[in-house]
């Protein structure tokens, strides 16, 4: 994986002594909240519903041992014993002292971390696919040009102060597993007719309140004009961008109103403008870049067999291991959604031992997903009985990837200012309901939301639930028909909606039509999409009957 | 009644103004009446709160209790780890807020 150079060192460390000067200003008074509020947000330092917030950026999804093992110290040292693993594939700490933040990032520099892009109107830390470099699927490995993304828009002077936030997301096969189109700019690595690499751009896309799937606006863009179709895309957006209202300033709102093509017209020309300005980074420096992501050492000849005797290790297999692009190796996500548990968060020695484990079982490499759950994308399929039982031992063998239990839950209002509803212990009622019956049930991938934010994908789960605040009293909207992948598809509310105890009971009548329904092999969402809402309505919303 | 509220500056805490300073406990929060905005500012400026801001409170039989659920979750913590709670060794600590 990525090492810095001495460029990024400094860069880090200088940013790290910047901020520690900026709190010492705040502290001593010198400084106002006011002034401080947008040099901490750039520094991922949050003020949130107990304390403050610190995410830190995990630059798409991937982790080394050591970085791993400094999350878990962090956690302990500075924290409650425990982080968050989030959608964007970062990591909260909920209980943040603002004396304390300063040296936080200084430790997490020691192993070339930070929290630098993880706030603010900037672009927001690049996402990819979580099995990059493993995936038998992937037409190249995206982390590099995904690295290359990052260093681009790393302090950019012209995209600081975008209208909004800024997400983008690079993927290299025909399965989409990063949600790439509803991304601000979705990036899917593409062979053309003649075998040479390309880029094809999504743009617009996004979830929140006006939830949108980017269009393709251009298939296919020579990967050696990646960087600069995407300032182009930028700066487009950044010209004509609305600054009067944040509810209307993010780029599918312009790419809406504005047109597809009309947009896509202007940064064409912005394009064949930027290409006389010779802004794309050297072809060394991808070439420098592409050499940390090398494979590791894999051993050749090894057995594909794997001893599948142990009933709930083969359902682990069966679930939550994916193939491999090497004879003899898998990788295999630990979940972190336990029956009953809260989604995505791991106790400092989870986290450690995850560190540990990705040492010994997957050449020092962990990825963290957008659903929440940690990868370990190289491991031996001889090793991988030994693998799970240490996590089962701690709590992270469950066999649920995709499963109705594997549930994308934001912090809500357990944690969260901006959350109208709680999220997690409507997940967790939900995991503990549905567990009988998840296996039965197969592939369903439910989602939760606190708010109109979406942190929590709502829209984009086979099912989907919205927490919205109802005078007081917390309420939830059940969606239905959400999909991520390359069949995105955004979902659509069923009708009135429920209190916390009738969302349940909403998803187990939704999930019981489905079962007595389906057809074959259908999944939830297929059988959804074949039959339509109205028969789901119907049974989500019939009366009971009571005899006697 | 209306009560005040905020995070300590230095640590994150949610607080409580009890009419002569910050509290930890929700119970001590003192009514504010129409001066809420006032003192909030006066304790913003002397660095000994963030963020703060007035809400509406109301007297039960446990004392002050926040009107609103949001509020209400700041001053138990999350309710999903009430071992992370002020009163952790008290397992009825949350049935006042939901």
């Amino acid at each position: 994986m990525y090492q810095y150079d001495q460029f990024d060192q400094a860069m880090v460390d200088a940013r790290v002594a910047e901020f520690r000067d900026q709190v010492r200003r705040r502290l001593d008074g010198s400084m106002s909240e006011e002034q401080f509020r947008p040099l901490r947000l750039m520094n991922g330092l949050y003020l949130q519903l107990h304390a403050y917030m610190l995410r830190v950026a995990v630059p798409y999804g991937t982790l080394n041992s050591r970085q791993m093992r400094m999350l878990g110290h962090i956690a302990d040292k500075y924290d409650r014993g425990y982080g968050h693993f989030t959608t964007r594939q970062n990591i909260q700490y909920n209980w943040i002292k603002l004396e304390d933040a300063p040296d936080i990032l200084a430790d997490l520099a020691t192993v070339e971390m930070h929290a630098i892009q993880t706030s603010g109107n900037c672009i927001r830390n690049t996402t990819s696919d979580q099995y990059a470099g493993a995936a038998a699927d992937e037409v190249i490995d995206p982390r590099p040009y995904a690295e290359l993304i990052r260093q681009w828009s790393t302090f950019h002077p012209e995209f600081s102060y975008l209208p909004r936030k800024f997400k983008m997301a690079v993927i290299a096969s025909d399965i989409d597993r990063a949600a790439m189109k509803l991304h601000d700019i979705g990036i899917r690595l593409v062979r053309n007719a003649q075998g040479e690499l390309g880029a094809a751009f999504y743009v617009g896309g996004g979830m929140g309140r006006t939830p949108m799937i980017a269009p393709c606006i251009r298939e296919f863009v020579p990967i050696d004009q990646m960087i600069t179709y995407s300032e182009a895309c930028l700066r487009v957006y950044n010209r004509h961008g609305r600054r009067d209202n944040k509810y209307k300033a993010r780029i599918k709102i312009l790419v809406h109103e504005m047109g597809k093509d009309e947009y896509t017209r202007q940064v064409e020309e912005e394009f064949a403008h930027l290409l006389t300005q010779n802004i794309e980074p050297p072809a060394a420096e991808l070439e420098r870049i592409q050499g940390y992501f090398a494979d590791p050492a894999f051993e050749n000849g090894l057995s594909d067999a794997i001893d599948r005797a142990d009933p709930d290790f083969a359902l682990w297999v069966d679930n939550n291991c994916v193939a491999h692009k090497r004879p003899g190796y898998i990788a295999a996500t630990i979940s972190l959604k336990p029956v009953g548990g809260i989604p995505g968060d791991a106790t400092s020695d989870q986290i450690r031992l995850m560190g540990d484990l990705a040492r010994e079982y997957s050449f020092d490499e962990l990825r963290v997903t957008h659903a929440q759950n940690i990868v370990l994308p190289h491991v031996r399929k001889a090793d991988l009985y030994a693998l799970w039982q240490k996590l089962d031992a701690a709590g992270l063998g469950t066999a649920n990837l995709d499963l109705v239990g594997d549930i994308i839950a934001c912090p809500g209002l357990d944690y969260c200012t901006l959350a109208n509803a709680r999220s997690i212990p409507v997940a967790q009622e939900i995991s503990k309901r549905m567990a009988p019956k998840e296996q039965e049930i197969g592939e369903l991938k439910l989602k939760i939301s606190g708010c109109i934010n979406a942190c929590g994908h709502h829209h984009a789960g086979h099912i989907g639930i919205l927490g919205v605040d109802r005078k007081g009293v917390e309420n939830y909207q059940l969606l239905l028909g959400g999909c991520e992948g390359d069949d995105t598809s955004l979902g659509q509310i069923t009708g009135p909606g429920f209190d916390e105890n009738g969302i349940v009971d909403a998803v187990e009548k939704a999930t019981n039509f489905y079962l007595a329904n389906r057809q074959g092999d259908e999944r939830f969402l297929d059988t959804y999409r074949r039959i339509g809402m109205a028969p789901f309505k119907e049974a989500i919303y019939a009366k009971e009957t009571v005899d006697g | 009644m209306k009560i005040l509220t905020g995070n300590d500056l230095k640590t994150g805490a949610v607080t409580w103004w009890d009419g002569q300073g910050w509290s930890l406990h929700v119970e001590d929060a003192a009514d504010v009446a129409e001066h809420g905005d006032e003192i909030a500012a006066r304790e913003n400026a002397a660095r000994r709160v963030v963020a703060p801001y007035v809400i509406d409170g109301e007297v039960a039989a446990e004392g002050v209790r926040p009107a609103h659920i949001k509020d209400r979750i700041r001053a138990l913590g999350p309710t999903v780890r009430l071992d992370l709670s002020l009163k952790p060794a008290e397992p009825d600590a949350g049935t006042w807020v939901i």
